[in-house]
């Protein structure tokens, strides 16, 4: 192992994910990387905003939503987000055991809100007989929610990773800005579902 | 295996260049097959199925696999070396980018031998790309190959961003940027913004194609007007993200061989800029004839005509750059020379395009292929050729020959203007676009044989630079480190080829044109900006190949995921989603590898450093 690279755990800097330069290229990229995310997830919301009431004679967005449920998983995942900003806190006070925890906290939590996304999921197939073909809407829906769903997913794997990562490597220079990202990545999830919330359920429910 | 893990940018770059011929030979072929196709009226040459699935492969091709990676090729060439750099800023995402390009591609062009090519044109319009209207499996080559090659610009795209943002050298900042650093980073910011748009078009082609949705399907609700919107949305910036990088070329070159500095710097910088601004506002120009109403097309049409203005600002600013230059007249300046009133002649008809009421009468006729060919071929492929002449003593360590570049010019300019000047008049008298032949007598013959003849022309220009790149590849290495002697920007300081550090010492720049300030200043090299010290490096790796294998094999195993085999092991792994599955676990495996096992890389020590220096 190089010298540059191993930093033991008294010489980390208050902000270990900015202290070299690959961590702060990291940062930076995964900000850049986000930008795109947005446009793909705004062209995902303008193609369900553009064949939401295109319902082919199958369920409405007003007969199939409920909105207690979606309300309550908002919360979770408002939460989740909480505890994504903790676990960044601890890390900025190197307390790795506490940060760990948060991150575990903060998987359980994704894992509570894709559980209740599959079972959505699986009501509108089974129950009300709303599947991907059967209009132009159900095809936008799934869409647009799955993608967000994947991305919860993928998330909850990737942090689950980094927490056996800091398990077996500790907190270094090195495992910092991998955190960090995944904190912005989560948040950044975080935002996608509250424009959900609103543009889909919400406005389904109203509009 | 050497080239299999490399990370180095340079390398890279090469294998984006082969990659890049590759597709562009394919490419070329078509393109010579259409046009022999369309030699005469009434032509049986190829059938009319044939056709569709020429003209759809050209275009895919030559814009998504042909120039797009030559472009990503000489960024990565030349990018670092101008901002005084050791590498990219994710030397590993560099390489999985090109793998992603590359397998995205081949499966593209699998499709020429696994049962028919995509034949729905390069814009895929449904429902013309539905299944109802494509029934094989062309259009989901297209929609998944397309997906996994955008996946690696994209990358790309990202990864030049934060190289230019975080790792330029000290004093170099963005007002004293090379005009190639600049428009790549521009075009990368582009990419940024308008590739997610099309991977977001794809997926839901191909989930309607595969899955049954219905985005696009007027029966379920969903709308074809959609498709152009979003592929427009990402279409229109694409061809600026293909023409900014050729700018930057063309600004580099010419005051090189002008012994000038470039006329007017900075408004060069805003004019890119606000190309790029305007380039994501203007979408809609495609969809005049669609329908969209005269409000639309009136705001859409006065927004298209602004991009004339940063535009014109920028030739002028090449002309003044020549006005009053000691012009020197190298094989890239020709190419240089060549593009301003190319790309003049196509800026004019994309004005006159522009112009909703007369657009009703040019869409979808030859007067619109031959605007986007005046600018795609005559100004970009001209670009590039001037780069590559350009930078190639860079790249390889060779000049290439010089009367074999001034002959490959020559054909090349005059077979291009054969080719498609007449095709505006073609477009005039009202000869349509994707047709695969035409009556007799309708003053078509004529003017058809003249651009056929001028492509094979333009061919054989192209082939001389091949055969030029052949016969420079069996000369011995070693020119200097500045061939052209006029040289004005960081990449001239270092040896020719450079080696795999770039920089033994980050220079220090103290202004626009870094090394021509120091020559002016009487200066043989740059002032270090640092001691001598041990340069770290990263460490080859082949997960980013593997990584792009499990994603193609993922791509493969959705396409035929409905597909009946007649052997049922077939059947049975395709339609239970497992071949998905196992390219899916060699991703993410190899993900999971790469983050368990942190890479520290190695180090040259100040004694090689030295050693080598002697050598020098
Ligand atoms: C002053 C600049 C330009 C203007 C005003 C302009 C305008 C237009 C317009 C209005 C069309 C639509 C014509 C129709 O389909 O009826 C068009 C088509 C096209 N332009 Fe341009 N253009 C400009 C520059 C460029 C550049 C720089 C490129 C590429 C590097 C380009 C590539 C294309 C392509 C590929 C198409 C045809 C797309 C298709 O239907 O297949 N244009 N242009
Ligand atoms: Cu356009």
């Amino acid at each position: 192992m190089s010298s540059s690279h191993a930093q033991t755990n008294g010489a980390l800097p208050h902000e270990p994910e900015k202290a070299t330069l690959e961590g702060r290229n990291k940062v930076l990229a995964f900000w850049l990387f986000l930008g795109g995310e947005a446009v793909l997830f705004g062209t995902l919301f303008a193609t369900f905003l553009a064949l939401r009431n295109q319902t082919n004679e199958g369920p409405t967005a007003n007969e199939l939503f409920q909105l207690p449920m979606t309300a309550a998983m908002t919360l979770i995942l408002l939460v989740s987000s909480l505890t994504s900003v903790f676990a960044v806190q601890a890390m900025h006070r190197h307390k790795v055991a506490a940060l760990r925890v948060w991150l575990m906290v903060t998987v359980l939590l994704g894992l509570c809100f894709l559980g209740g996304e599959i079972y959505e999921f699986y009501e509108y197939v089974h129950a009300e007989k709303f599947g991907m073909t059967t209009s132009a809407f159900s095809s936008a829906f799934y869409t647009l929610v799955g993608f967000h769903g994947a991305h919860v997913a993928f998330g909850v794997l990737w942090i689950s990773i980094l927490i056996g990562q800091l398990y077996k490597k500790n907190l270094t220079v090195v495992t910092a800005p991998k955190v960090y990202v995944s904190a912005m990545y989560w948040h950044f999830i975080d935002v996608v579902w509250v424009f959900i919330f609103t543009v889909v359920y919400l406005l389904g429910k109203v509009g | 295996m050497d080239w299999l893990t490399t990370v180095d940018h340079k390398k890279i770059a090469i294998l984006y260049l082969l990659a890049g011929g590759l597709f562009f030979g394919i490419g070329g072929i078509e393109a010579v097959l259409i046009r022999l196709q369309l030699i005469k009226p009434m032509n049986d040459f190829v059938s009319a199925q044939t056709f569709n699935e020429l003209i759809t492969m050209h275009g895919t091709t030559m814009i998504f696999l042909g120039v797009m990676p030559v472009i990503f090729a000489l960024m990565n060439a030349v990018i670092p070396l101008q901002i005084g750099a050791r590498d990219v800023a994710f030397p590993f995402l560099n390489s999985l980018g090109f793998w992603t390009f590359l397998f995205g591609g081949l499966l593209l062009n699998l499709s020429w031998i696994m049962g028919g090519a995509p034949d729905a044109g390069w814009t895929a319009y449904t429902p013309l790309s539905s299944t109802t209207y494509s029934p094989n499996h062309g259009v989901d080559f297209y929609t998944v190959g397309l997906q996994i090659a955008g996946l690696g610009t994209l990358i790309g795209g990202i990864n030049f961003l934060a190289t230019i943002i975080t790792m330029r050298a000290p004093g170099m900042s963005f007002m004293r940027m090379p005009m190639f650093t600049w428009t790549s980073f521009i075009t990368s910011a582009m990419i940024l913004f308008a590739f997610p748009a099309v991977t977001v078009g794809l997926v839901l082609l191909s989930f309607d194609r595969i899955l049954g949705a219905n985005f696009f399907e007027v029966a379920g609700g969903g709308s074809p007007v959609l498709w152009q919107h979003i592929f427009w949305i990402f279409g229109h910036p694409e061809v600026y993200i293909l023409i900014l990088p050729a700018f930057g070329v063309i600004s580099e070159v010419i005051p090189t061989f002008s012994r000038k500095r470039l006329f007017g710097y900075s408004s060069m910088v805003f004019a890119t800029i606000l190309i790029a601004f305007l380039g994501f506002m203007v979408w809609a120009h495609h969809m005049f004839t669609t329908g969209l109403g005269p409000v639309a097309n009136a705001l859409f049409s006065i927004a298209t005509m602004l991009i004339a203005v940063p535009t014109g600002i920028k030739i002028f600013n090449w002309l003044f750059t020549m006005w009053g230059g000691q012009i020197r007249f190298t094989s890239p300046n020709l190419f240089a020379i060549g593009f301003i009133p190319t790309f003049v002649m196509g800026g004019v008809t994309g004005v006159m395009l522009a112009s909703a009421p007369a657009d009703y009468q040019f869409h979808d006729t030859y007067f619109v292929v031959a605007h986007f060919h005046y600018v795609i071929v005559g100004a970009l492929v001209s670009g590039l050729l001037s780069g590559l002449h350009y930078w190639w003593p860079k790249m390889f360590g060779r000049m290439l020959n010089e009367t074999l570049g001034k002959l490959s010019f020559w054909f090349f300019i005059i077979g291009f203007h054969m080719t498609f000047f007449v095709q505006h008049f073609l477009g005039l008298m009202g000869m349509q676009r994707r047709v695969f032949t035409y009556l007799p007598n309708q003053q078509f013959d004529t003017l058809n044989l003249v651009s056929t003849i001028g492509a094979i022309l333009m061919g054989t220009g192209v082939l001389i630079f091949l055969i030029n790149a052949f016969v420079t590849a069996a000369k011995p290495k070693g020119v200097a480190d500045d061939p052209w002697e006029d040289g004005r920007t960081l990449e001239w300081t270092i040896p020719s080829p450079p080696p795999e550090y770039n920089f033994k010492q980050i220079p220090l720049v103290r202004g626009i044109d870094a090394l021509w300030k120091e020559k002016m200043a009487g200066n043989k090299s740059m002032t270090p900006a640092e001691p001598l010290g041990p340069i770290h490096m990263p460490s080859p790796t082949i997960l980013p190949f593997v990584m792009s294998v499990g994603i193609f094999i993922a791509g493969l195993g959705f396409m035929f995921s409905k597909e009946q085999f007649s052997n049922s092991f077939m059947s049975f792994i395709f339609n239970n989603w497992i071949v998905v599955i196992i390219g899916l676990v060699i991703t993410f495996g190899s993900m999971l590898l790469r983050s368990l096992y942190d890479d520290h890389g190695w180090h040259i020590e100040v004694e090689e450093l030295e050693e080598e220096g002697v050598k020098a």
